[in-house]
């Protein structure tokens, strides 16, 4: 465990890992005849150049924290909550009954009602596999893949036979009240003067309440006793069992506050962007939200920094799609492949930079 | 009521959509009897119907595509070995990385070798599966006048790809191997207790191998039969979770072949039934009664139990009981016994639901194989 220092464990692996995914997906866009140097051009040219590109990348970077975040509370119990989809859909669902049946006199407390509504819901979607895992052993991984599937049924029925006003052929919910409406980026910029900033882009605020639930779990998991019970129990169940954590407790703490967090995604998504409940809001940002806590080691601080990465990615993909032959789907590819290198080949990844420094070590005796 | 033609049909669709599924969950049976936890079976699934789609179409040829298919999906299995056999990573987030890694490089490299958005062309008759019309049975248009039993000749036994009936053999036959060979015994017992093969002498990580790559071989004919059987080529996300409900079948067949025949039967009922019916009406006060009583037996369950089992199963019970209030409610001016329409999404969630009913071990628990998902360490 110690063989190397903490910092290369922290940014060298990582890095390396991002690495060798930019290099495989480099080599199939050569395959595909494009040039993988003037497509990572591009890609920097459509997002970091423009302030659009940047109101696009927030907006999927906020996304990415809220379900980064909740993947990475439930690795410290270790839990695989890999139902982030289903819980970000129903806290969709907790969206737009908030917005769609109160009267909110003014955004600020429509998007604390809002963030409520998510959070509760997600947290009860979660809450159920919770219960299975922690009363009745049933593996989370399998129940959690089971209620993505279960939740899109629901979001299907309440959008299309419950929400979708009479007579409309869309599937979606009436649009929300204008009083729900979240200041964009853009909307900041014009107040501040720049009127031609992030034209059209979704970022808006919630983009700072996902960075405030980036301090808050921090706080949470390293500063908070529930944290240290959070990662006593996951570091090792039968000690912290020793120690007095209550494993049933902390699983059911552990999940709900992770489907709490994929819930909240929809505020950015459904109140933020779309502004009325649609079908597909999620775009799999449930799972992206795996690679992205997996990328940043399950720290806060890592995984704003993912976050911001498959931001930079998904917003970059979008401008491949449009001006290359290479579809948005790449963008996937570099997902597995960082999911494969950081996840699953971590020891393949680690192995030679172990051995690099245990040479060294070897040299200073 | 719908007549014996109607039924015959659904079981027919039901036979069609439960091969891919019943191919695919006896390969996650065969990789998790061996300790192997399978998320990336979907991957898999998806990589083999486009590659056999794309070779089908290229080479004109069925049985190339369906080599070659088979070659992808064993390609992936060989990724699976390597990261959760051999290198002993997590197993889960392996499976997670190929279902991606299927997703995305399909659609890319069918975009670059067709330019179709991430099809492949039709396939032409020699690039499908043709169905295997039995000796005197007939066609489709004289159905109607047919008798019950040539009906049930024709429509439901005859007339559908090799494949299908390739499936059904598969299942006596995992059987077989599983139970009555030597090679089974031993990779059930590598899924049970890894340590007690490995001091026998026999090799923990070859067995693992093998399992996954029969697992690729079966995910290989299951993705060729998606995509030039049951349709006539491959589209972007074809798979359309069926690798998801292969391991809901898996958990509901509780790790046996035949268990498994029966699971996914059950599960390709409900799609063929959701794909023939638009509607399902049931009458009002049928639903009703039936949601209270599961809410009842819910109850009466938790009335002994500690304050998490009240509150979560309490409310779930609570939660059911509103749904059927809103059911009489909906009738009420109509009358009780006037019909409700069921939606069809909840026909498509069942599977799923019945799974976490089972995985929740009210109704038959459902034990998986003791060394899944932990890599084997020799010496620890």
């Amino acid at each position: 465990m110690d063989i190397m220092p903490k910092w290369v464990d922290i940014i060298v692996v990582p890095l390396f890992s991002l690495f060798l995914a930019a290099f495989l997906a480099a080599l199939l866009i050569l395959a595909i005849g494009e040039s993988p140097v003037a497509a990572l051009n591009l890609m920097i040219e459509g997002t970091l150049l423009r302030s659009a590109g940047w109101g696009y990348m927030l907006y999927y970077t906020t996304n990415f924290i809220f379900t980064g975040l909740a993947v990475s509370v439930a690795f410290h119990a270790a839990l695989f909550n890999i139902g982030g989809e289903g819980q970000a859909m129903i806290g969709g669902l907790g969206v737009a009954l908030v917005c769609l049946f109160i009267p909110w006199p003014h955004w600020t407390l429509a998007i604390i009602g809002a963030s409520i509504g998510a959070a509760l819901f997600g947290m009860i979607w979660a809450g159920l596999p919770a219960y299975l895992q922690a009363k009745r052993g049933s593996h989370i991984v399998i129940t959690t893949i089971m209620f993505n599937f279960i939740a899109a049924g629901v979001l299907i029925f309440f959008v299309v036979d419950v929400l979708k006003p009479t007579g409309s052929m869309d599937p979606a919910s009436e649009n929300f009240p204008a009083s729900t409406h979240l200041p964009t980026f853009q909307d900041i910029a014009s107040l501040m003067g720049f009127e031609k900033a992030f034209r059209s882009a979704p970022a808006n605020v919630s983009f700072f309440i996902a960075l405030f639930a980036c301090v808050a779990i921090w706080y949470l998991i390293w500063r908070s006793p529930l944290g240290y019970e959070i990662r006593a129990l996951g570091k090792s169940g039968a000690a912290a069992r020793y120690a007095g954590v209550r494993p049933v407790k902390i699983i059911m703490i552990a999940m709900m506050i992770s489907g709490a967090l994929c819930g909240m995604m929809a505020i950015n998504t459904t109140q933020g962007e779309s502004e009325r409940l649609i079908l597909n809001f999620t775009e799999g940002a449930g799972f992206i939200g795996i690679a992205v806590a997996l990328m940043g080691r399950s720290h806060p601080a890592g995984v704003f920094l993912a976050a911001l990465l498959f931001g930079f990615l998904y917003q970059g993909g979008a401008e491949l799609a449009l001006w290359t032959k290479i579809p948005r789907e790449m963008i996937v590819v570099i997902q597995a492949l960082v999911i494969l290198f950081t996840g699953a080949l971590s020891m393949m990844v680690r192995a030679p930079l172990e051995r690099f420094f245990m040479s060294i070590k070897r040299a200073d005796v | 009521m719908i007549d014996f033609l109607t039924l015959i049909q659904v079981l027919d669709g039901t036979l069609r959509l439960a091969t891919p599924l019943l191919l695919v969950c006896l390969a996650g049976l065969f990789s998790e009897r061996a300790g192997i936890f399978d998320i990336g079976l979907e991957g898999k699934l998806l990589a083999a119907a486009f590659v056999s789609a794309a070779f089908a179409a290229i080479t004109g040829s069925v049985w190339l595509g369906l080599l070659a298919g088979i070659l992808a999906s064993i390609l992936l299995s060989l990724l699976h070995g390597l990261a959760s056999i051999t290198l002993r990573g997590d197993q889960i987030i392996s499976g997670v990385a190929i279902n991606f890694l299927a997703a995305g490089l399909t659609v890319v490299i069918a975009q670059d070798l067709f330019g179709q958005g991430g099809r492949t062309p039709p396939l032409k008759s020699g690039g499908r599966f043709e169905p295997l019309n039995f000796p005197w049975s007939i066609s489709s248009k004289e159905m109607s006048d047919a008798g019950p039993l040539m009906q049930l000749y024709s429509e439901l036994l005859s007339g559908h790809s090799l494949l299908v009936y390739l499936a059904l053999l598969t299942v006596p036959l995992s059987w077989f191997v599983l139970y009555k060979t030597r090679f089974g015994l031993r990779l059930r017992a590598v899924g049970e207790n890894p340590a007690a093969v490995d001091t026998a002498g026999i090799s923990v990580v070859g067995l693992r191998y093998g399992a996954v790559v029969i697992g690729g071989i079966l995910c290989g004919i299951a993705g060729a039969y998606i995509a030039t059987s049951l349709q006539a080529n491959f589209t972007k996300d074809m798979s359309a979770g069926r690798g998801f409900i292969a391991l809901a079948a898996l958990i509901f067949a509780k790790w046996r072949p035949w268990y498994a025949l029966g699971a996914c039967l059950l599960f390709g009922f409900f799609f063929a039934v959701d794909n023939r019916f638009q509607n399902i009406l049931m009458p009002a006060w049928a639903l009703s009664s039936f949601l209270i009583f599961i809410s009842l037996v819910l109850l009466s369950y938790v009335w002994k139990k500690d304050y998490l089992d009240k509150v979560v199963l309490g409310g779930l019970a609570l939660g059911i009981a509103i749904i059927s209030l809103m059911v009489i409610s909906s009738v009420w001016t109509s009358g009780i016994s006037s019909q409700v329409k069921i939606p069809v999404v909840f026909i498509q969630s069942l599977p799923y639901v019945l799974t976490v009913v089972v995985l929740a071990g009210f109704v038959g628990r459902a034990i998986p194989p003791k060394a899944g998902g932990q890599p084997y360490i020799k010496e620890r």
